[in-house]
Formats: structure tokens, sequence, C-alpha cells
């Protein structure tokens, strides 16, 4: 192990003590949780000076106490509340069985994390932390495995078949000290399918990590909103793992938030998968939102998207970093990866770092950053034809987002989406 | 209808004097034509009028229907009724071509006080005026004049001042950029907007779009003023003679 300034490592323990250590009964994840342990008292928590962290300021999401943050009154009709879902609610991060479905659905077997870990589930003692535990290198994520070691609750998923309706898990923010770890683990088994459907602020303070393994020939489908508390925080971690012939795609809404990291962490290791990652993010004021996207391709004719979108205001920041990694072997890969971000005044600032790292000579990989100003002509010619100023910049903001919510397969969560972000730009308009 | 007095206009940027005291009233129901050679001021007219930024109006006025338009958002104008078909329509990729129209005909609208159409009946009356100018309902489904050729650009803006019926139309060089066939379909639809109670004020630098759209007046401008003034037959002599013989005759 390799020894961490005494600072790093104090504010580690400081952290690691105020969680009140591993949960008791951990079961079959014991192994895991205390691998993790191990794997965040090496690496340490992240500091500012860290260079994966260079344009996130990491230090309330380390630290022992929980910034606060109030609770966000709405009349709003829920997010996905015109689905046909199976419902599983969280409440600061506890899962609430009274408001919960049951959770039973044909097609699949749900466990929630807590429980699961007093029974031998051997797929998931096979997979809890795996897909955290691989996505360490080549760049570490330590609040993903202080998550592992730590999470108390979450759903372990298991998709045998084809599921006939989205799994939506429902995040409720109750408390304005609220600090959330959540693990989920999710199985796609060969040919199985399943669309997960995420909404809601969690806490005051949310670490999340999603670790998905996707059989060959399985299709998993993700969308998911966070919420609309402007105070909260959180940092989510998505791994994924794709075999032959197999599908992810995942899209992320985030408005609001004082601070938003998502990572991606996708791992392409069977031949003809597809992987996409999309999000659109909007913002004013305080909020900072960061999209953080590693992208492994280590098999043949696999395809990969990475679609961000930022619309930043009154000095709102957003920041991207994406990175697609092309190994040797990995013949005739698609790549593409955009990140943009339509700052509506001088304050904002967008920060991009964008990457492609390729030893196989037989690939097709783009990537383009852009950040600019709504376009002048086009906004004169909207008003031109009797369209009010601020009508058509929500037309062209919406225009401008379109890309990354076409990433959404489904039609119906699609306009769903649309709908949530027509809304953000109607209230700002007051 | 459309009463211009004594308008001068310079660039905000660079302190240059563009328009230099333009006189000129178009009156309801009839087509009034501006030519003049690059450069006279032709095109910033038609901007200033529609309210573009970057320019300073340092004298005189503008009045459409006896409202200072001059003072008024560019939507308030075209609220107000009046409508500038572009040179250059603007590309909007993910801006529907319905949406935008739907939306801007109920701006405008709801501005004047009316009720909004409903989508059924807009839908109807967008599909009844494309099918006039031959327009493709896939090119109404598309984002705003993305990937349209030249023609569909122009149709498009024609198609637009069908839907949105302005009381006062500025046609900014529309010829430019069409063949014979194309402009004949452009002024088909324009002169099906003809009547009493709308007025047209066409710049084009050439005579041919004035053989589809017959003016009833013509003005010469030059050097950002109206240095002449005629019937139809002033563009034929400029076709004839060119814009350097007219002004030395004015000089």
């Amino acid at each position: 192990m390799m020894a961490q300034p005494q600072t790093k490592q104090d504010r580690t323990e400081a952290r690691l003590a105020s969680a009140g250590g591993r949960p008791s009964g951990a079961g079959w994840a014991e192994t895991a949780r205390d691998g993790a342990l191990a794997r965040v008292r090496a690496m340490g928590l992240p500091e500012k000076r860290d260079e994966y962290w260079k344009f996130t300021r990491p230090d309330t999401l380390v630290q022992p106490e929980v910034p606060e943050a109030a609770l966000l009154e709405t009349d709003e009709s829920p997010v996905f509340g015109e689905v046909d879902r199976l419902k599983i609610v969280f409440v600061d991060g506890v899962f609430d069985a009274d408001a919960s479905d049951d959770l039973e659905m044909s097609g699949l077997r749900i466990e929630r994390l807590a429980d699961a870990t007093q029974a031998d589930i051997h797929w998931a003692r096979d997979l809890y932390g795996t897909l955290e535990e691989r996505g360490q290198t080549p760049v570490a994520r330590p609040l993903a495995a202080l998550n592992t070691a730590l999470a108390r609750d979450g759903v372990v998923i298991h998709v045998t078949g084809a599921v006939p309706k989205p799994v939506n898990l429902i995040y409720r923010h109750e408390s304005e000290t609220s600090d959330a770890m959540l693990h989920h683990v999710v199985k796609l088994d060969a040919g199985a399918s399943l669309t997960l459907l995420e909404n809601g602020p969690a806490a005051a303070r949310l670490n999340g990590v999603m670790e998905v393994d996707v059989a060959d020939g399985a299709n998993f489908q993700h969308v998911r909103t966070q919420g609309r508390d402007h105070e909260r925080r959180a940092v989510t971690h998505s791994f994924a793992r794709l075999g032959t012939e197999s599908v992810f795609k995942s899209f992320t809404l985030t408005v609001n938030g004082r601070l938003t990291r998502n990572e991606a962490v996708i791992e392409l290791t069977g031949d003809d998968a597809a992987a996409h990652v999309a999000g659109a993010a909007m913002g004013d004021g305080d909020f900072h939102h960061d999209d953080t996207v590693f992208v492994t391709h280590d098999a043949e004719r696999c395809e990969s998207r990475q679609v961000f979108k930022k619309v930043l205001r009154g000095g709102a920041h957003g920041v991207f970093q994406g990175k697609i990694l092309v190994k040797e072997g990995a013949q005739k890969t698609d790549g593409y990866q955009i990140s943009q971000s339509l700052l509506l005044d001088d304050h904002s600032q967008f920060f991009a770092k964008p990457e492609l790292e390729i030893y196989a000579d037989d690939v097709a990989c783009s990537h383009g950053s852009t950040s600019g100003a709504i376009d002048e002509e086009a906004l004169f010619y909207l008003r031109a034809r009797g369209v009010p100023k601020d009508i058509a910049t929500d037309l062209m903001t919406l225009a401008f987002l379109a890309e990354a919510v076409e990433e959404i397969e489904d039609e119906t969560l699609r306009d769903e989406i649309t709908t949530r972000l027509q809304g953000w730009l109607e209230r700002r308009r007051g | 209808m459309l009463d211009i007095k004594n308008l001068k206009v310079s660039l905000e940027e660079e302190d240059k004097e563009i328009l230099k005291g333009v006189d000129l009233s178009v009156e309801a129901g009839k087509v009034h034509a501006i030519m003049g050679p690059n450069g006279s001021g032709k095109s910033t007219l038609s901007y200033v009028l529609a309210g573009r930024d970057g320019y300073d109006v340092t004298e005189g006025s503008a009045t459409l229907d006896g409202q200072d338009i001059l003072s008024m958002e560019p939507e308030e104008r075209a609220a107000a009724g009046l409508f500038m078909a572009f040179q250059y329509p603007v590309e909007i990729p993910g801006v529907g071509n319905m949406t935008f129209m739907r939306t801007a005909l109920n701006a405008q609208r709801k501005a004047r006080g009316e009720e909004e159409m409903n989508a059924s009946d807009f839908l109807k009356l967008v599909r009844e005026k494309a099918k006039d100018l031959q327009i493709d309902p896939e090119m109404l489904k598309r984002p705003i004049n993305t990937g349209f050729s030249g023609g569909e650009k122009k149709r498009n803006e024609v198609l637009q001042m069908s839907v949105l019926q302005p009381r006062m139309c500025i046609l900014d060089e529309t010829d430019s950029g069409l063949d014979v066939d194309a402009m004949k379909l452009v002024a088909k639809g324009v002169n099906a907007l003809r009547e009493q109670n709308r007025g047209f004020l066409v710049i084009t630098h050439y005579q041919r779009l004035l053989n589809h759209i017959e003016p009833d007046v013509v003005h010469i401008m030059a050097e950002g003023r109206i240095v002449k003034t005629g019937g139809p037959e002033l563009a034929l002599q400029v076709e004839e003679e060119g814009y350097e013989h007219i002004k030395a005759e004015m000089a």
C-alpha cells in the first residue's frame, strides 16, 4: 500500500468513522465489503488536488457532516407517474415497503439488499462489488469503493427473461440532513431485457452505485431523473459489463442540485455489443454538474455513444470528462462522443476533457466538444415571426438538448423527459 | 400603411451611416418594389424594419398603421402585422417547422388579444397552404430550414407568410439563389396573397422577379436614399440601362 499524505488518510478515516462502520450481518457480501474497505483505505477518498477531481470539488461529498439540503415543495405530478411500472420506494436512502409495490414480477427476482445479504444468493455474491472493483483501474474511484463497503440498502435484481413493465426506483428526500448510500446490483441473463427507471433526489447527500451485468444478447434500458431539490448533492457510479450482442442504454436528466457527479464506467467485453450513455443537464446559479464517463472497448465490432448536453445559466458550472479506450484487438470499434454546453450568460462555465486512447488499428472513433451561446441569427428569425424572446430561447434550448434526449429509445419515456425539460424552462420564465 | 420618413440609420459597431434619409410610403393593396445596386442600403432597410440588432436609428421614423414600429421588439412588430421574408432563411436544427409556425401564429394571436388556434385547425390550414406551394408534407415535419434546398427555404418563407397572414410583407431578395421554376412558384404564392388590405415591399437587385410579381410602384435606391420613383416601366429601364445610368441621370 502506498503511503498517503496524512491529511488524505485522516479525511478518509474520519469519513469511515462517521458512517458507523461496516453494516452488521453482511452475510455473503462480507468479503466484498472488506475488500472494498481495504481499497478505500489504499486509495484514500478524493481531494481537490486529485487529477480526476480537477474540475469538481469533492469536499462536501467526502466530509463526515452532511451539508443541509432544503426539501423541495412542489405540487407537480411525479416523474414516470403515468407509466405502468413496478415501484420500489426509498426514503432518504431506506427502503419503504409500505410505499412500494410487491417485489414480484414475471421474468425477474428482486431482493432488498439489506435482506438479500442474509440469504445466500450466489450470483449476487459473485457480482456485488465486482464491477466496481474492475472499474478501479486505470482510474481510482474511491467513493464507489466506499459505497460497496458501507451501503446498507439497495436492490438486487436478477432478470431471467422478458419483463412486462419497467422497474422504477423512487428516491424520496424527507430529511434536510440525510446521508444515503444505495447500492444496486442488476444481472441480466442471456437474452433477458429490463427497463429500469430511477427518479428523485434520494437524500440531502447521496452516494449511489449500480452494477449491471448484461449477458449475451441481453438488453438494459435505463432512464433516470435526479430530482429538483436545489441544495442536494450526489455522486453516482454506474458500472456495466456487456456481453456479446448485448445492449446497454442509459439516460440521465439532471435539473438543479448543488452538486452532481455522475460516473459511468462501461466495459464492452463481448463482440457486437452497444453501449449508449447520455445526459441532459440544466441548472443555474450554484449548480455544478459533472459527467465522468469511461468506456472500454475490449471486443470486436462494438458501438459506443456518449452524448452529453448541458444548459448553464447564472454562473452555473458544467464538467465533462469522457474517455473511450479501445484495447488491442478491439477491431471495427465504432466510438462516438460529444459533449456540448449552452451558456445562457457570460458567468457560466463549462470544462471538458474528452479523451481517446486507441490500441487497435481498424476503428472509427470521433469526439467533439463545444460550448457556446444561443445563436443570435436563429433567435432573431424566430422573433421576427412573432415568437417572444423567452419562448424562442426555450425552443432553442430544447433543440439543443434534443440529441441527448433522443438517445432514449422508448417514445413514452422520451416524451416524459421532454415534458420535464419544458416544465423547468417554463418555471424559469415565470 | 407603412410610412417611412427621413429614416437615417448607422451601423452600431462602426459609426457608418447606411441609410441617409429614406422616405417611402406603401399603401394597402399596393406592391412597391425597391431596386438598387449592391451596397445601396436595401437590405439594411428591411432589417431595420424587422428589428434586427446592430443598427442605430439616428433620425426619422417608421410607422405601420400609425404605430411606431421602431420602438417595438421584433416579435411585437410581427404581431402588429409586419413580416419580412429573409434573403437567407436561417436553419434551426432541432426546432420542428410545424411547432415553430404554430408557436409563432398563436403568440401573435395572443399578443393581439385573439383566440389561439387549436392543433387540428392549424394542421388543416398549413396542409392547405403547403399544397398550393407544392411543399411536401415531409418537409413540414423537418426542423426549420434544415437541409432545405434554396428553393425549399424560400417556399417555406412564403408558406409562413400565408399562414401568418401579415398586413405588410417585406420580401428581401427573395429571388436570390432561385432558378426560374422556383421563382415562379414563389411568385405565385406571393401573388395569391395580394389583396386590398395588404401591402408589399419587394426588395430586389434584378428586374426578373418583377416579371412575376408585378409592382405598382418602383423605387430606385442608391447610397442610402430613394433616388427615383416611378411605375413598372422604371424596372425595365434599370434592366436595359443599368443603375449607373440612372444614378448619373439623377446627379
